[in-house]
């Protein structure tokens, strides 16, 4: 799904609530055959939720808070794994630098890593990935995410900015 | 190999998260504990060097001090994560909300209460505390300063997404943590007149207790609560 808007439109809030950090003020949000607050442990298993910031420590090296972050999501993840995310998202040089060092569109390269750590979750909520991305990285991101979609996942995203993968029938549109 | 992370193994990740950031940042820490020192010494310039006097306040003194400076570092402890959009990270956890903060609340005490706790002695032998005193006075403080911490995580959600947070959080906080300190100065006072100590520390353990149950909980409803 891809939901596009304007400033303000709602766009991080209808995310937030899909995940279930903001609560609907009506109506809920249904996941499998139940809503997501009767078993946030379960739903939480199966989802990756990217902020518009990077949720970043400043003090740790992207290896640690990539580590630390699949950690939170329950998966144990080895350092040599967590190396070769960064390594297909371009960062295998700054992989033990510390994150305060770093630009804003590497930390966000650092978080899309996420992505590519070897895990079974079907849905991805992003919110802005494609922000302080280069042109090569947005094209990783998207052919990392279309293929992603190809194996059975759910990818719900917002962005401003027009995607090749826009025409792809799959993709759901939806203007706030 | 990546394999699903045990709830013990996330749990303890969080607390060695936490532990490794505090090492990295480790100003905090030392501020609250020279703070402490500096509180504590300031007693006995402000009151006069007579020895009998100071010994008989000594408990209450360093408990209070100990307090002030646990009270410092306590709205670091989600403020970060909440800034750098670590919060939605640590609430979307496959652990349940209330075992991370508490996780959490052990991580902010292994880096404050327990060094507080850790350099008291050295502070009581200003006040010319006999030796058993400042045992006791160290316990007191091994039981007590858990209890700041978890009572204090409470005040530190609900002030979370407020201006001003330290403040609040001082003036929400300071009156509920009052039992802590009358039972854990009032157990070296009581030692002291030497009426026995399993009261207080009876009591200050039932409070742990149930602080460890229940206010893990209260904090995670407050954590949702702020970030709506």
């Amino acid at each position: 799904m891809r939901i596009s808007g304007d400033n303000g439109s709602g766009k991080s809030s209808l995310l937030r609530i899909l995940c279930g950090l903001l609560a609907p003020q009506s109506g809920e949000v249904i996941w499998g055959d139940q809503a997501i607050y009767k078993d946030r442990d379960q739903f939480h298993s199966e989802l990756i939720y990217l902020g518009h910031i990077p949720a970043l420590k400043a003090d740790f090296t992207a290896l640690e808070n990539l580590i630390s972050l699949a950690l939170l999501g329950g998966q144990v993840t080895t350092a040599k794994e967590a190396l070769q995310a960064l390594s297909a998202a371009g960062l295998a040089d700054q992989a033990h630098r510390v994150v305060r060092t770093l630009s804003q569109g590497q930390k966000q390269r650092i978080a899309l890593a996420r992505l590519r750590l070897p895990q079974p979750k079907s849905l991805w909520i992003l919110d802005e990935p494609f922000n302080a991305l280069d042109q090569k990285s947005n094209q990783l991101l998207q052919s990392l995410l279309v293929g992603h979609v190809k194996h059975g996942g759910i990818v719900a995203l917002s962005s401003h900015q027009t995607l090749s993968m826009d025409d792809d029938p799959q993709v759901v549109r939806l203007e706030l | 190999m990546s394999h699903p992370a045990s709830s013990v193994s996330i749990f303890i990740g969080i607390i060695r998260r936490d532990l490794q950031l505090a090492l990295r940042r480790k100003s905090d820490s030392f501020s609250a504990l020279i703070f402490f020192a500096v509180v504590a010494s300031l007693f006995p310039l402000g009151i006069g060097p007579e020895t009998k006097l100071l010994m008989q306040i000594a408990p209450g003194m360093l408990w209070i001090a100990a307090l002030l400076a646990a009270m410092l570092s306590l709205h670091k402890l989600f403020t970060e994560d909440f800034i750098d959009g670590s919060l939605d990270q640590i609430l979307l956890s496959i652990l349940p909300l209330p075992l991370v903060v508490l996780a959490k609340t052990i991580a902010h005490w292994l880096s404050s209460g327990l060094l507080l706790a850790l350099v008291s002695p050295i502070l009581a032998l200003q006040f010319n505390l006999p030796f058993d005193c400042i045992g006791v006075l160290f316990l007191s403080l091994l039981l007590g300063t858990p209890l700041l911490s978890l009572i204090g995580s409470i005040g530190a959600g609900l002030t979370l997404a407020s201006r001003g947070g330290g403040t609040l959080l001082s003036l929400i906080i300071l009156p509920l943590v009052a039992p802590v300190l009358i039972f854990g100065a009032g157990a070296v006072e009581s030692y002291q007149a030497g009426l026995g100590l399993t009261a207080h520390f009876s009591l200050l353990g039932a409070m742990l207790a149930i602080a460890l149950f229940l206010a893990p909980i209260a904090t995670a409803a407050s954590l949702r609560i702020a970030l709506e």
